[in-house]
């Protein structure tokens, strides 16, 4: 369905896999992150250390409590890190202001949710535009900008549902929805928190397989989850453990069909 | 920048749009806020009006000027004869010099005895111009009153009052008859053309403040008067004669606005003092009334305000629980945009941006409401009026002839404030939407 897209053709800037490992899409250095609750001092995170290179496809695993969570806002630059240092896309974000970091959100970062967070009075379209509301220096949307969300819907398989509002659409369609706009301001990494958590397994498959087809043309994507079976389809696996990884495991055979 | 306010403005609309009847009752908060100020300015305005129109009546913008006989004569020439009061020199020299006038009327008053058909009656004979009738609300049960065409050809026409009539001709008709009229030893015979209505002597009506029974009158032409029966006037009384010489006997002046009679005053005072040697005038300013008119108008200012602020401070109230609704609802909307790169700036400008379409709309909507005023009054007296005609007799007057006044104030500042009370209220939910923690707000459920 991917396969042969203008994905790929339109946003050859990211490498192919054999170069992957040449520039960083994101790196993590002694990350910390505290949490004080009055007197109780939370450490979520305790120097996480890490590299995403690329056309890398890394999914983080852990229990609940192990700090994926709290690594994801920081990757997603939702929050801030107590300390260490995280660089997207050849910026250091870790102490940017709230103003800073939105437009890094909204440059660097395609966010893909568990619960799809689409806008419920919007329709499929208007929810693919959001994130070009918020490009810098806000210039109005164009017919270009309205081509290429048309475009990403037809990719992502709702070329007929574009007027649809969301509760008109399975969970497997809004998921595609939230795919395509994570991917209009073209981030340099796409941050998938449990993505096919809520879906029953046969649209699981459906909305790895855009992922995966999505990670073969040269997209970075960091994807959170406890399924093993999702786990599976990642290039590499992080387990997290009491704010520190744990393990790291290279899934070689994907590499080998690539 | 332009461009952007506009889009902002334009998203907020839209996203409005998406949640009719959540912005349909905001907006319907703010209309009723506006609407109430204007329906309820409108209609204290016009009470407040009529209130003022009756003070009015009362004779609040009323000067009233009469000649007085001093206590020692001290005129040259006969001396039983008395020369004092005011002339039709004063009454030119004031009209000159007041220019706030609106009306004045002159009037000469003896006391004499009316003729026809053998019956006989002492009565009020009273000399004056046509607007004395309005001034002192006098109303006619028959024919006209002495009309501008009487004065400038010094007709023979009377008008009489109800007990004059009684007395004169019983229950007949009185219109075309005629009345002989005897003053100064001789009389006169004038024709009868109105009759006025029976009157309770009140006890401050029109130009007089005094209580005066006008049920024993005769009016006749002024010019008339002076014609035939003139200036002096001589009445035998008790075997001596005496008598006097007067030109008019009272001025009532009639002021524009309430505001202007103490000013007038003193004028007509200054010029008074100058061409009369002795006070052998009187000067009535209605200070009681005045002072009861400018208090009954800053109490219908106050409350007026008092109305407008209640009103706009509801609606404004309304508007922000909407709004603070609006964003607890939307918070996890809020958390997306964020995570999609909105700004602070961006939240508050959308909340912003929604308040100030939702109550500008509202106070549009609420101003075009407001000129229904008018049909909304007609029609609610009018269903009184045939539906509880029981309910209608027993409505003040003051009611049955409301007539709302839309103040152009209340219009301008309800729809001004309006807006500002949306954006002063719109302001802190949307600043509390901005400063959410995105990540909280995507947590949120």
């Amino acid at each position: 369905m991917i396969g042969d897209s203008i994905l790929g053709d339109t946003y050859s800037r990211h490498s192919t896999l054999s170069s992957q490992f040449m520039n960083l899409a994101a790196e993590i250095i002694d990350l910390h992150k505290y949490y004080y609750l009055g007197d109780v001092v939370v450490k979520a995170l305790r120097g996480v250390s890490a590299e995403i290179p690329e056309g890398d496809f890394v999914a983080i695993m852990g229990s609940s409590g192990s700090g994926k969570s709290t690594l994801l806002n920081v990757l997603g630059a939702l929050d801030r890190p107590t300390g260490g240092q995280y660089i997207v896309g050849g910026n250091d974000v870790s102490d940017l202001s709230d103003f800073q970091l939105s437009s890094i959100r909204n440059e660097m970062i395609g966010f893909i949710f568990q619960s799809y967070n689409l806008i419920a009075q919007n329709t499929v379209l208007e929810n693919i535009q959001i994130p070009l509301h918020y490009r810098r220096g806000r210039p109005p949307l164009r017919s270009a900008d309205l081509n290429r969300c048309i475009d990403l819907a037809c990719e992502v398989g709702l070329a007929d549902r574009l007027d649809h509002r969301p509760y008109q659409l399975s969970g497997g369609q809004q998921q595609r929805v939230a795919i395509a706009r994570a991917l209009v301001n073209d981030p340099a990494i796409i941050l998938a928190d449990e993505p096919t958590g809520n879906l029953d397994s046969t649209t699981s498959g459906e909305i790895m397989d855009i992922l995966v087809g999505l990670n073969r043309q040269g997209r970075s994507i960091i994807m959170v989850t406890h399924e093993p079976d999702i786990a599976r389809l990642a290039h590499r696996q992080i387990y997290m453990q009491d704010g520190l990884i744990a393990g790291e495991k290279i899934f070689d055979e994907q590499i080998a069909q690539v | 920048m332009i461009e952007r306010s506009f889009r902002t403005l334009f998203y907020g609309f839209k996203s409005l749009l998406l949640h009719k009847l959540r912005a349909g009752l905001a907006m319907l908060g703010i209309l009723i806020g506006v609407t109430a100020v204007i329906w309820l300015v409108a209609l204290g305005e016009g009470v407040s009006y009529q209130a003022q129109q009756q003070i009015k009546e009362l004779g609040a913008t009323n000067i009233i000027l009469k000649s007085v006989k001093p206590s020692t004569s001290s005129s040259a020439g006969n001396s039983f004869i008395v020369e004092f009061g005011l002339t039709r020199d004063d009454y030119d020299r004031i009209l000159d010099g007041v220019t706030t006038i609106e009306r004045a009327v002159k009037m000469r008053e003896i006391k004499c005895n009316v003729r026809s058909g053998g019956r006989e009656v002492d009565v009020q004979l009273i000399g004056c111009t046509a607007a004395y009738f309005d001034v002192n609300h006098l109303h006619l049960a028959r024919g006209r009153f002495v009309s501008d065409n009487d004065l400038n050809e010094k007709r023979n026409v009377a008008v009489i009052a109800a007990e004059t009539a009684e007395a004169l001709f019983g229950y007949e008709n009185p219109i075309g008859r005629t009345i002989e009229i005897a003053a100064n030893s001789r009389s006169d015979v004038y024709v009868v053309v109105g009759q006025t209505e029976s009157r309770m002597p009140s006890a401050s009506i029109g130009s007089s403040f005094e209580g005066r029974d006008y049920n024993l009158d005769v009016y006749i032409p002024l010019s008339t008067f002076r014609n035939r029966i003139g200036d002096q006037v001589v009445t035998s009384r008790s075997g001596s004669r005496e008598g006097e010489l007067v030109q008019l006997s009272q001025i009532t002046l009639t002021l524009g606005d309430v505001s202007q009679v103490e000013e007038a005053a003193d004028i007509i005072e200054i010029l008074l003092e100058k061409y009369h040697d002795n006070e052998d005038y009187s000067i009535t300013v209605p200070k009681e009334l005045l002072r009861q008119a400018e208090m009954l108008r800053q109490m219908f200012n106050v409350l007026l305000v008092v109305i407008a602020g209640i009103s706009l401070f509801v609606g404004g109230i309304g508007i922000m629980n909407i709004m603070l609704a609006t964003v607890t609802e939307r918070t996890r909307e809020i958390g997306v945009r964020r995570a999609m790169g909105a700004n602070q700036t961006d939240i508050v400008l959308q909340f912003l941006a929604e308040t100030i379409v939702l109550s500008g709309t509202g106070g549009m909507v609420g101003v075009l409401c407001g000129f229904l005023c008018w049909p909304a009054t007609d029609s609610v007296l009018w269903m009184i009026q045939e539906w509880l005609p029981e309910v209608w007799s027993s409505l003040p007057p003051t009611i049955q002839e409301l007539e709302p006044i839309i103040a152009p104030w209340s219009v301008f500042a309800a729809a001004t404030i309006s807006v500002g009370v949306g954006v002063v209220f719109g302001l802190y939910p949307a600043g509390r939407a901005a400063l959410m923690d995105p990540i909280e707000a995507l947590r949120h459920e």
